[in-house]
């Protein structure tokens, strides 16, 4: 058995430099926390969104430099080739790698969105206090950052908390609306049953190993033993808690709720940003857990099983409970469950077949994230010309706002997942994934239910074509919410033409036995 | 010469240019946007009359492949050393064959005259235009496009605006008939979605080297893996332990051959799959039926012969009586159901119906005559049942009804209508000198070589067309007029145009039909060929 010595490692400027795109962001916050002070009570607070989005652009700039100069820089004497360049930080807790990286880009991007959306359409009217409501963004988004960076269930769990107890308060931003309040609460709830699944989980891990470490549990996976019944106690414990946070059925019974109380930007926030964390953190945790264990033990079979078996419940549990929904924010987070099985299915296939899914997984996130935010983008501006946020709200759409109505059945068509669009592509690699690996029983259920889910995506389109509200006054469009519906439109019918320049991003920067393994050869 | 040209892909997209005009158009000019439309649909009829003229059948379409790498994405892999890449590839790939050539032909001339048609058209020309050019362009792609994801993207392509054409230009029943028409073939185009996943996934894979593998969506790739002994797919015992999982078994190849079967099953429509097709004859608007009924239907035929019968020739022998039978229940089923309509939208839905069944025949002979008889039927139904919902566009127009009960005696009001509605007629029911004819009789004589017996009853259904289509047509035409229809005026030029031109394409292919198994000569080639080998030897 590898042991390998966790010596305690002094912090050096170094160090700081590596962490550059996340203490930029906390940094930003507390700027703004004081200069939210410091504004007059007059003064709009529409200004510390711009601040906001420069701090998220500052970080995305890093992000992206290191991640490109990590590709470039010679390895050092020794190492592995396809270990690369991974930077490990604080006793190999923290990791910046391909992966990490990558998904960094996807939550800093997406929080770029989400800000340009909350400064065409947040108002004061409804959200009194407007400044808290950016600052309060980058720390979440931190939280998110932490999350896919550690390789260290201590430093995971400090980031989900992080991003979670930023989200609480989100969520119940909208003062004035019972909802919303009703929402804060069940988050809370909920999200202390996730945590408290989740820390029980790790505790069985810990207990089995010795470590919180994934790469040493995922090694002691591989030799446990008589230990093994605790590893699988570990294991669905912490599935349970991350099947919360994913919003994963049988676990998404609270989805539904948070959306509808939320303000539309942070459902989005929770639908993009949050979800995709907390799927990045549970693919890590099943390859190292499941995957070093496969050379001994069937675990790795097992874990990958109930994983699968949780997206296909998503996936079906999603799409028959969107069916009934009126209501655009409650369907957009069945839709949201639906897509959460959909994303579960590359991260349960493991390795089985012929190579690793992570391509599949990262493109099909990126379609997600512009569809998604593209839709609740549309909404935010069609909601508030609405005064609700109701189905029949899209009524007539086409001759209201004729190229809105244009970029959403652009979205509408990406969920259903029909071509010429990035939706389609997604899930396509992700079936091709499922039968490379001989995992024939998901392809049909990943099929029936994108066909059933037509149903609803359809209805939306017949309001904007073919129904009328009689109410023909043109509705406008803010400016930066338009940036983000046309952003999101080209970039989804980007992907939907050329699928491949993604996937090959992806995996030129990605390693499956940098990024996934955690070895230590 | 034009071989040098990118022609397939000019052809597809033309109607592109179209619809950049029609969008800078303002919405209210109702007389540009159509002149636009009916020009840009001539574009790629012309191009094709191009190309038909140019195709040489010995070469079976060779020189005018189109194929650029769309998605080439190398897989990471846990490598052991060895530095061997794994690839996956999709490719733009156009092509043409004796298969496609005809259809594309018929699908450029039924959609001009679909163009023409849609003069009825009341209202948001602009967008009507937009989506019928997005259909057309979608429809030819499908019959050209090489790769199967490419395929099924163009035919998708086609749900999206049907959905459109039909929900807001429809009759009363539209949206109801819009979304059963989505569901269905939804689930038509996932049931084939999940047969080319297979496919790709096992047959696609190709081993070119130690070193370079690669997974493909390539029509001609999977083709080739499959009939190739010593592929992945077909030798187990060569590449067992890493590889083992590829070999394709007997039963995948029968599961992926039926799923094939019921995804265009449901487009043709083969019997118990049709209820979405009736709404849709009676809810879309005539010209959008012209579509339908004259091209969209072909596609299940097409797709059922190159991905069903022509990548599983074995299967598709081993039920040849399978499809003859279901052929056989398709015709008598749409003759006994059209002889008792009242609506003679409905007459010609389950006439099409009937006739979709003499294509099945064709198909289950696997003989060259039969399969040229079922592709001649495709083409000769495509432009008869074209012609026959013009002149409904046109009688609705007038009349404001299609109930055979309430028409009678037009011939008096609309000589030159009421003619072509009886040509059309005789045409459908196979009279000799009409295409019609030569697509019924070479596809049961095909049947008859192998299957006497359904052939002999098939030939009763020919009998029951003949008495409903007489039926109906008589009673448009003759018999007693109502009052109000004596003022009626007979068709105007721009509805005239259409009907000659159709008229004229169906007594061609009726007295000429080598315009159509000239091209066509070498298309079944390898399908045959195949046959004989694998079957017969």
């Amino acid at each position: 058995m590898q042991v390998v010595q966790q010596q305690l490692q002094p912090f050096t400027w170094s160090d700081a430099a590596y962490l550059a795109p996340e203490w930029i962001l906390i940094v930003v916050a507390i700027a703004l926390v004081i200069l939210d002070l410091a504004m007059p009570r007059r003064m709009n607070r529409t200004v510390i969104g711009w601040l906001t989005l420069g701090g998220l652009l500052t970080s995305l700039g890093f992000v992206i430099w290191r991640l490109i100069d990590m590709k470039g820089a010679p390895l050092p004497e020794g190492v592995n080739a396809q270990l690369g360049n991974t930077i490990r930080l604080f006793g190999d807790s923290y990791r910046i790698d391909g992966f990490s990286s990558l998904m960094k880009i996807i939550f800093l991007a997406a929080a770029v969105l989400i800000v340009l959306i909350s400064i065409g359409t947040v108002r004061s009217k409804e959200i009194p206090n407007k400044g808290e409501f950016y600052y309060l963004l980058l720390p979440a988004v931190v939280g998110a950052m932490v999350m896919v960076s550690s390789s260290d269930l201590i430093t995971l769990y400090v980031g989900l908390e992080l991003l979670s107890i930023t989200t609480y308060i989100l969520v119940g931003m909208r003062k004035y609306i019972v909802q919303s309040a009703e929402a804060a609460f069940k988050y809370v709830v909920t999200g202390g049953i996730s945590s408290a699944l989740l820390l029980f989980g790790i505790s069985y891990f810990y207990g089995a190993s010795g470590s919180t470490n994934l790469g040493q549990i995922g090694m002691k996976a591989a030799q446990a033993g008589d230990l093994t019944p605790l590893m699988y106690v570990g294991f669905f414990f912490v599935l349970a808690g991350f099947g919360i946070k994913i919003a994963a059925a049988p676990f998404h019974l609270w989805a539904a709720d948070v959306y509808q109380g939320a303000p539309t930007p942070i459902s989005a926030f929770l639908g993009v940003i949050s979800k995709a964390a907390a799927l990045a953190v549970l693919f890590r945790i099943v390859q190292n857990v499941g995957l070093l264990g496969s050379y001994t033990k069937p675990i790795a079979d097992d874990v990958n099983l109930a994983v699968l078996i949780m997206a296909a419940a998503a996936m079906i549990a999603g799409t028959t409970a969107a069916l009934r929904q009126h209501n655009m924010k409650r369907l957009l987070a069945l839709s949201g469950v639906a897509n959460a099985g959909y994303l579960l299915v590359p991260v349960g296939l493991g390795l089985s077949g012929l190579h690793t899914y992570v391509g599949e997984f990262i493109f099909y996130l990126v379609v997600y994230l512009f569809m998604n935010i593209g839709a609740f983008a549309v909404l935010s501006v069609i909601s508030k010309a609405a005064g609700h946020e109701e189905l029949k709200g899209f009524g007539g759409l086409y001759y209201r706002a004729p190229w809105t109505a244009v970029a959403t059945i652009v979205f509408v068509l990406s969920l259903a997942g029909l071509p010429i669009t990035g939706g389609f592509f997604g899930k396509l690699f992700i079936l091709l994934g499922a039968a490379q690996a001989q995992n024939y029983w998901i392809v049909p259920i990943m099929v029936v239910t994108s066909v059933i889910s037509y149903y609803f995506y359809f209805g939306i389109i017949r309001q904007m074509f073919m129904r009328s509200t009689g109410d023909d006054q043109e509705i406008a469009v803010p400016g930066t919410t338009g940036i983000v519906i046309w952003l999101s439109a080209a970039a989804v019918v980007a992907l939907g033409v050329m699928p491949g320049a993604v996937m090959d991003f992806v995996y030129k920067y990605f390693s499956i036995a940098a990024d996934m393994l955690f070895l230590y050869l | 010469m034009i071989s040098e040209l990118p022609i397939l892909s000019l052809i597809t997209f033309s109607p592109l240019i179209g619809i950049i005009i029609l969008a800078l158009l303002p919405r209210g000019s109702s007389r540009w946007l159509r002149v636009t439309a009916i020009g840009t649909a001539i574009l790629p009829l012309l191009l094709s009359l191009w190309l038909y003229a140019d195709y040489d059948s010995a070469k079976d379409g060779k020189p005018y492949e189109e194929q650029v790498t769309w998605v080439d994405t190398h897989f990471d892999r846990l490598s052991d050393g060895a530095s061997n890449s794994l690839s996956f590839k999709l490719q733009y790939h156009m092509g043409i064959d004796g298969l496609s050539l005809p259809l594309l032909l018929l699908t450029t001339i039924v959609a001009l005259m679909a163009a023409l048609a849609s003069v009825h058209i009341k209202k948001r020309w602009k967008s009507f235009y937009i989506w019928f050019l997005l259909l057309e362009i979608g429809m030819m792609g499908v019959f050209m496009a090489r790769d199967v994801i490419l395929f099924f993207v163009f035919f998708e392509m086609t749900l999206i605006p049907m959905f459109f054409l039909i929900g807001i230009w429809g009759y009363m029943g539209r949206e109801k008939a819009a979304n059963r028409f989505l569901i269905y073939n939804g689930i038509g185009s996932a049931i084939m979605l999940i047969a080319f996943v297979l496919l790709i996934s096992t047959a696609g894979f190709s081993i070119e080297s130690e070193s370079v593998q690669f997974f493909s969506g390539s029509y001609d790739v999977i083709k080739a893996n499959l009939m190739d002994p010593q592929a992945a797919v077909n030798a187990a015992s060569a590449w067992n332990g890493n590889y083992g999982n590829l070999f394709m078994s007997e039963s995948m190849h029968w599961t992926i051959f039926i799923l094939l079967l019921i995804a265009f099953g449901i487009k043709l429509p083969i019997f118990p799959f049709h209820t979405w097709m009736l709404r849709v004859h009676t809810e879309a608007p005539p010209s959008i039926v012209m579509i339908h009924s004259g091209i969209l239907l072909k596609m299940g035929a097409y797709g059922l012969l190159r991905f069903g019968i022509i990548l599983f020739p074995e299967q598709a022998h081993e039920w040849a009586t399978v499809l003859a039978v279901l052929g056989v229940i398709n015709i008598l089923y749409g003759a006994v159901l059209a002889f008792v309509q009242k609506e003679f939208k409905l007459v010609l839905a389950y006439s099409s119906i009937s006739h979709m069944g003499i294509v099945l025949l064709g198909i289950a002979s696997l003989n060259e005559i039969g399969l040229q008889g079922a592709m001649i039927q495709l083409v000769s139904h495509g432009l008869i049942s074209a012609l026959l919902f013009l002149i409904v566009g046109s009688l609705y127009e007038r009349t404001g009804t299609t109930e055979l009960g309430e028409l009678g005696g037009l011939a008096r009001s609309m000589p030159f209508m009421s003619g072509v509605l009886l040509t059309a007629g005789m045409a459908s029911l196979g009279l000799p000198g009409l295409s019609g004819f030569i697509g019924e009789f070479l596809s049961l004589l095909g049947l008859f070589e192998s299957m006497r017996i359904l052939t002999a009853v098939a030939v009763l259904g020919v009998i029951l067309t003949a008495v409903y289509v007489l039926r109906s047509v008589l009673a448009i035409t003759f018999g007693p007029m109502q009052e109000k229809y004596v003022a009626l005026r007979d068709a105007r030029l721009i509805e005239a145009v259409p009907m000659i031109a159709l008229v004229a394409f169906i007594v061609l292919i009726g007295i000429f039909p080598a315009v159509l198994t000239e091209p066509m000569k070498h298309g079944f080639d390898t399908l045959l060929q195949q046959l004989s080998g694998k079957v017969g030897g």
